[in-house]
């Protein structure tokens, strides 16, 4: 994960590293070329340590345009909203805006209920909103509440649920291997910068932003007033129609909206196993299904998307390879500086000859410009792994995609599960009313049976009817949402090149300042032919 | 001293052209009074096969020497060659620091690639003429053997060589351990030290020593600085390829921004490729040099060590032979003759021993101002170049990136809004 650079790029101090330090600013030749950032002065150590607040401090003139579409590194302690984007899609002005900080992680107790004595220890964080949108109490409000991971669980439940077809963007994981390996205060610290990210990135979404789910996930204090989803059997089935009970012994209802729910995570094992029956049917007999998926155009943008999702991976993969040169090289750079702060220090100590002066203050140059790029490669390599990124961004935002798509996919295969039912209960009444007429005077028994089963094409009918307007609502949020990411994907991925590539460019002319100096201090020792 | 640019993007390093007082030999207008001798080591030829591959290279020299057929001469010579001129040296110039060689690879010599065939030519091409501007080495009749004799002759000497002599000619590490075997030998109590009590002289092999191993390191990471950029060269590669295949997919204007993205991240590849060797060439060859003077250093001290114990013994055995003399003359026995003669031959040793290694004494201190002045020299231009170099490789990719701008700026679609 390319987030996890960032710490790496923290290496701890050392005497060879201090006396790095106090060769570089004591010296009366070099103090005033130092790097004309006042930030490095009073805190030496700190400034060669602690890339990001310093690459900031430079960074505000490279890059201003990026700042607005790529979260900055929030402080945990306390809420930032200084960076934030202001809405989702170009189109809605600045006025309306749904900022979301996650701060203050703390460890609390379960209650009671745990058969373990001491109880379950989990963590919450403070969740502070501020926003001027008209559901949430008008403008200028700010309010925060405090939730566990378990009720972000929650809210991406129902959220899936209620916005089939929506491109939802994927909650982080629940547990991982990190959180077993790492320490418990990076794997908190790394939840809380991950639900932070998921949170702002519904608070973008121009649908979901302003869904109940979310509003109350925000807003209301104390307990999440949001039903867990209840999950049987199942996962791994996809969608299946509840068919109504009343066929199988059940009571007549008006269940029959709930064909509009996957059967995933419903009750219904017998819906589940009618449409593993039906996709079943669909892989491998011979016959098409009744229904199909004729939308052309959806086919091929998902075709692309599908090819457009290989191939960032694989820029992904090597951009984290390029991200891992930089760092390379900025770490060789900086021992290969040390290396030369200790060859001066002893020549100087040693010196018996004006040449042995001479040379220390050249291997004592070259060592200030070798530690200065060196400080320049972290520095270009934090920011580009904030821009680059956004290519890990999207991968995530294809995980949506695909589960839109998948929606979309049950959703047909519900009514086409629905029509082939028809159509057997169809030719069973036929078959039945053949029969019966063959018989004179009528056949009571069949005749009951007749009139069962047409009730039962009734209720399958307007099951199917709600089934077919379920699927039509997820073809046409499909649609939506992918000319929604078609833009800003557009605009995401110029504002990601435009950055990389301006601070590529920066600071590769701040390095050739730095070398420039070197040139000119070594220019005595210059090569006449050139 | 001239030396030959055949690669124009290498600079071959003149140590001997300047001095830090200032003062310049005039390379290439010697007047005819003035001597001046010149050699360039050209044109490496790979010979021979497999096993018995190696390199040969035409010695050029230019000269207006008495002792040397001159003007020009053209002799074929090879790395054993070379290696028989420095241990000749070595043996006859005890106290003068012998410029090093480039290292004898046995590994590499079935991938002699051409960089290498480069660099080691430059290696030998800076060896000889340190040896040719040296103004006591330069007089050396080895020297001239070196590069006047015929290929048949250089033959028979380089065999000769190795048949006669025990140690063999890359192997200094042997020296060091006759030192290092004599100061264990004394640790153990087995042998009385025999060393010099100069202070000033313990401070250079203190100095010589620690300066060996601050040079080692900083070599060890120029070397590293050299992958990494040819690591970085293969990602920018790598990632410029990818992100070419995902332009492909989208088509449309972002495609196109992709694509110039890609092909300029695939062009500084490139760049940071050449980098790669200039660095090598200019940066981390040179700290390489530098160790191996060092090192030659060492061994220059390893021979004063031994001069200092054979005079010391040599004077023990001396004066044990005057003593015996003197009692045998007192007795008047018929052996005083016979210890007389031995006595004289005895002494003469001694006083050579003495001479030679009061000889070493005095070379050496001339030398080490010498050498560190030439150093500063050498690293000064070293230190140059790896800047220029980097100041030139930043400022290529700055130009690169900063090119892209516009053409992204085109594509983007906030641009095409505001048309």
């Amino acid at each position: 994960m390319m987030k996890q650079e960032e710490t790496h790029l923290q290496s701890s101090k050392s005497q060879d590293e201090q006396d790095m330090e106090s060769l570089l600013l004591h010296d009366p030749d070099t103090d005033h070329r130092l790097p004309p950032q006042p930030v490095t002065i009073p805190h030496p150590f700190n400034s060669f340590l602690d890339p990001p607040s310093y690459a900031e401090a430079i960074f505000t003139s490279f890059d201003n345009n990026n700042n607005n579409n790529s979260p900055s590194s929030s402080n945990p302690q306390s809420p930032d909203f200084s960076s934030q984007p202001g809405s989702g899609s170009g189109s809605e002005s600045d006025s309306d805006f749904l900022y979301i900080s996650v701060t203050d992680p703390l460890k609390e107790q379960e209650l009671a209920t745990s058969l373990v004595p001491g109880g379950n220890a989990y963590y919450t964080y403070l969740i502070t909103t501020r926003t001027n949108l008209p559901d949430f109490g008008g403008p200028g409000s700010e309010f925060s509440v405090r939730r566990r991971f378990r009720d972000v669980v929650t809210l991406s439940d129902r959220l899936s649920e209620t916005y089939r077809g929506y491109f939802v963007p994927v909650r982080p994981d629940k547990s991982t291997v990190e959180s077993q390996v790492m320490q418990k205060n990076e794997f908190v610290e790394q939840r809380r910068l991950a639900l932070e990210k998921y949170l702002r990135k519904l608070g973008m979404h121009p649908v979901i932003r302003k869904s109940e789910e979310l509003r109350l996930f925000l807003e209301v204090r104390g307990k999440l007033p949001l039903v867990k989803t209840t999950d049987v059997a199942s996962r791994m089935l996809d969608g299946a129609v509840k068919l109504p009970r009343q066929l199988f012994g059940g009571e007549a209802g008006a269940e029959v909206s709930e064909v509009a729910q996957p059967a995933k995570g419903g009750r219904d094992l017998l819906r589940i196993f009618k449409e593993l029956k039906q996709s079943v049917a669909n892989d491998w007999s011979g016959t098409k299904p009744l229904v199909m998926e004729e939308d052309k155009e959806f086919m091929e943008r998902k075709e692309k998307l599908v090819e457009f999702e290989q191939q960032l991976s694989t820029v992904s993969q090597e951009a984290e390879s390029l991200v891992k040169s930089q760092q390379d090289m900025g770490e060789t750079m900086g021992e290969l500086g040390l290396a030369f702060v200790k060859l001066t220090k002893f020549e100087t100590e040693e010196a018996i000859f004006e040449a042995q002066r001479i040379r220390a203050t050249d291997t004592r140059n070259v060592a200030t410009a070798a530690v200065k790029a060196s400080r320049l490669y972290r520095e270009l390599n934090t920011q580009t792994i904030k821009h680059l990124d956004k290519l890990h961004d999207y991968l995530g935002t294809m995980l949506a995609v695909n589960n839109a798509f998948a929606d979309r996919s049950s959703a047909l295969l519900t009514v086409q599960t629905l029509s082939s039912e028809l159509v057997s209960l169809n030719s069973r009444i036929e078959k039945l009313e053949v029969a019966s007429s063959k018989v004179f005077g009528g056949d009571k028994s069949r005749m009951r049976k007749i009139e069962e089963l047409k009730e039962a094409h009734r209720v399958t009918e307007n099951a199917k009817t709600c089934a077919d307007r379920e699927y039509e609502r997820i073809k046409e949020n499909n649609r939506s949402e992918l000319e929604r990411i078609d833009k800003e994907r557009h605009d995401d991925f110029f504002s990601m090149l435009r950055g990389f590539v301006v601070n590529q460019a920066g600071y590769a002319e701040k390095m050739a300042a730095v070398w420039e100096k070197l040139a000119e201090e070594t220019t005595t020792y210059s090569i006449d032919s050139s | 001293m001239q030396h030959s640019f055949f690669n124009t993007t290498s600079h071959t390093m003149n140590p001997s052209q300047r001095s830090l007082s200032g003062s310049l030999q005039s390379p290439r207008s010697p007047s005819s009074s003035q001597p001046f001798l010149s050699v360039s080591v050209t044109d490496p030829v790979k010979l021979g096969n497999g096993v018995q591959a190696y390199i040969s290279y035409r010695v050029i020299t230019k000269t207006n020497f008495p002792e040397y057929q001159g003007p020009e001469k053209i002799v074929i010579r090879r790395y054993s060659d070379f290696i028989w001129l420095r241990d000749r040296l070595f043996e006859k110039y005890k106290g003068i620091f012998i410029p090093p060689l480039p290292e004898k690879s046995a590994v590499e010599k079935f991938r002699f690639s051409a960089e290498f065939i480069e660099m080691r030519r430059l290696a030998l091409d800076i060896f000889v003429n340190r040896i040719a501007s040296h103004h006591e080495l330069q007089q050396s009749e080895d020297l001239r053997l070196f590069l006047q004799a015929e290929e048949e002759t250089m033959e028979r000497l380089r065999s000769h060589e190795n048949g006669i002599f025990k140690k063999k000619p890359s192997d200094f590490m042997q020296i060091f351990k006759d030192v290092q075997s004599k100061v264990s030998d004394v640790v153990l109590g087995k042998e009385k030290p025999v060393e010099e009590s100069d202070p000033e002289y313990e401070k250079m092999k203190h100095y010589i020593f620690e300066l060996e191993n601050h040079l080692a390191e900083a070599q060890k990471h120029a070397y590293r600085l050299v992958k990494r950029h040819r690591e970085l060269g293969q990602s920018l590669s790598d990632f410029g390829k990818a992100v070419k295949l995902l332009g492909a997919t989208e088509g449309n204007s972002l495609g196109k921004a992709f694509s110039e993205l890609g092909m300029k991240s695939e062009a500084l590849s490139v760049k940071l490729q050449n980098e790669a060797q200039q660095l090598l060439v200019n940066f981390e060859e040179p700290l390489k040099d530098y160790v191996r003077a060092v090192q030659s250093i060492k061994a220059t001290i390893a021979e004063r060590a031994n001069a200092f114990r054979r005079h010391c013994e040599l004077s023990e055995t001396m004066k044990l032979k005057e003593i015996n003399l003197d009692k045998l003359m007192l007795i008047r026995s018929d052996k005083v003759g016979e210890a007389e003669y031995e006595y004289n031959q005895l002494k003469a040793e001694s006083e050579q021993a003495t001479k030679t290694f009061e000889t070493i004494v005095r070379l050496m201190n001339e030398e080490i101002g010498r050498f560190q002045e030439q150093k500063t020299i050498d690293m000064g231009i070293a230190f140059h170049e790896f800047a220029k170099g980097q100041a030139r490789l930043a400022n290529g990719i700055a130009d690169a990136w900063r090119s892209l701008i516009p053409k992204l700026e085109a594509c983007s679609p906030s641009h095409r809004i505001n048309q």
